[in-house]
């Protein structure tokens, strides 16, 4: 099932045209991974997804972005947020407790009574794999916890929304290799039950985690394909070049 | 030269210049107590002025200093507030906005005796407010407005934009981002402002002289529209106009109106305090 539908995407920051004619779908629970070097138009492709670059000054697009057959322009952007939650490339704690921070989501949507914002807490950490390592000390400040950990609880706040994609930009960028397996790990059991678009710098995670990859360059879209097949037999002698780490 | 040795005279010549700052503070400070404390007794502080302010005590000016200061904070406080969060979040970065920014910077800059003449055509005769503790306490609110505006802005500003980022990510609205992210961690920084209009407020005397500040008025004010007495004024008249008061009851007031200054400070200094310990990061 086509989850989101990408028609003719063009985006530009001021002058400069970020994005140009991008058409492409993504399914239903699978893991989309998108690759390319940087300033390649990523990152604005991935925050296209939940209107976040329109919060930024200079922002222009044309194009169609369907969630559900939805047109998101028409769409109220809190509620298409709620959707599609992310995780961003840095791990950013609010300035609050372990269970403030997860807690925050629900809250603002309206959720009040404490026995619910206990469970969805709970929930959301155990999904995130983080539960068993801060179920003591949920009180304490976010910022206690490693770099590991943090990004861990922003997935878990994430999911503390309930949403039905999950926007991963370079979560794992500021991480060493053991966070990174279980940030990898959650990934790959929350497809499960959510559509995951991953960005990522690091080719060799796009072909662990990915279904599918996309291959951006200069703000076009080159190629998009099975992982196994992106890795093996690249069509365009671009992504062979980049996957070979040739250049990037 | 080399460069031990520029260092040092570079570290003498700042160091020179903040003795130069410390040292005139620390005298004024001196004296005032040293010449104002024999004046501390129970009856100077607790007493009306009596024998044409000659002797007696200083309790109406003391109260009337503390209600028009309180006033001005209850009045500047959430409309600078409200004003600076409406210029920090709301509005884009535009001719206009800039214009309204640099002309609030330069209204911290005009001198105090023409908000007292402005107060005193708009409050006092305008609004028919009279020469009373309210007309007085919006003068002076007017006056700090600029003061907290300017550092609410600030604050609000130095809150990292990723904050507000993750909660619009999350599908917060902008109040709810401003209420429960942007806010708590402005605190510090809207109360630092604060103080200083405390500080401010407190010492003026050109603006409450038109408004509120009366001359000689051995009684306490039964409400808002009544005239009252203030310290810096009260210490102006004893200074001035009354020939013949004692130096320690001038050295007195002065002290008096150091300490409640100092007092309101420690208070916002705590409750700043209290917050930064909050902070998380």
């Amino acid at each position: 099932m086509v989850k989101i539908k990408i028609e003719h995407l063009n985006i530009w920051f001021d002058s400069f045209q970020v994005l140009k004619d991008i058409n492409l779908e993504i399914y239903e629970n699978e893991i989309l991974s998108i690759i390319g070097p940087s300033n390649s138009g990523k990152t604005t492709f991935l925050r296209m997804l939940n209107r976040m670059n329109e919060l930024e000054n200079g922002f222009k697009v044309n194009g169609r972005v369907e969630l559900d057959q939805k047109n998101i322009k028409m769409l109220d952007a809190q509620f298409l947020r709620k959707k599609v939650g992310m995780v961003f490339a840095l791990p950013l704690p609010l300035p609050l407790t372990i269970f403030e921070n997860v807690a925050y989501g629900a809250r603002i949507h309206g959720e009040k009574k404490k026995k619910n914002l206990e469970k969805i807490v709970e929930q959301a950490l155990k999904k995130a794999y983080l539960w068993e390592e801060v179920k003591d000390r949920l009180n304490t400040s976010a910022f206690k916890l490693s770099g590991g950990q943090q990004q861990r609880l922003c997935i878990a706040r994430t999911l503390a929304v309930e949403p039905e994609l999950i926007l991963f930009d370079e979560p794992c960028s500021g991480l060493d290799p053991i966070s990174t397996a279980k940030v990898e790990q959650a990934m790959l059991e929350l497809k499960e039950s959510y559509t995951i678009v991953l960005v990522t710098n690091n080719v060799k995670q796009a072909a662990r985690v990915g279904d599918r990859t996309a291959f951006f360059l200069n703000g076009e879209l080159i190629e998009i394909d099975k992982t196994a097949k992106m890795f093996t037999a690249p069509l365009d002698k671009r992504t062979d070049d980049y996957i070979r780490g040739k250049f990037g | 030269m080399d460069s031990k040795k520029t260092e040092k005279i570079a570290f003498f010549i700042l160091f020179l210049a903040t003795l130069l700052i410390i040292l005139p503070v620390g005298l004024i400070v001196c004296i005032i107590i040293q010449k104002g404390f024999p004046a501390m007794t129970w009856q100077f502080l607790t007493d009306i002025p009596r024998q044409g302010m000659r002797a007696g005590g200083i309790f109406p000016a003391i109260i009337g200093t503390i209600y028009i200061v309180f006033g001005a904070i209850l009045f500047a406080l959430p409309i600078g507030l409200g004003a600076a969060i409406y210029l920090s979040e709301y509005t884009k970065e535009h001719f206009l906005n800039r214009l309204i920014k640099l002309s609030i910077v330069n209204l911290a800059g005009v001198p105090s005796v023409v908000y007292g003449l402005f107060g005193l055509a708009f409050f006092v005769i305008f609004f028919k407010f009279g020469a009373s503790i309210l007309s007085g306490s919006l003068t002076l609110g007017i006056m700090i407005l600029p003061i907290i505006i300017t550092a609410s802005r600030e604050a609000l500003e130095s809150v990292p934009t990723s904050f507000r980022e993750v909660s619009y990510s999350l599908g917060a609205s902008k109040w709810q981002t401003i209420r429960h992210i942007v806010l708590g961690n402005a605190i510090p920084g809207i109360l630092t402002g604060t103080i200083l209009g405390v500080g401010r407020a407190a010492g003026e005397t050109a603006p409450i002289l038109f408004t509120v500040a009366a001359f000689y008025l051995p009684q306490f004010p039964k409400s808002i529209f009544d005239q009252a007495m203030a310290l810096p004024y009260h210490l102006y008249v004893i200074s001035t106009q009354v020939p013949n008061v004692d130096e320690k009851i001038r050295y007195g007031t002065a002290l008096v109106l150091l300490i409640l200054v100092f007092f309101m400070n420690l208070v916002a200094i705590v409750i700043r305090y209290q917050f930064r310990k909050k902070k998380k990061w």
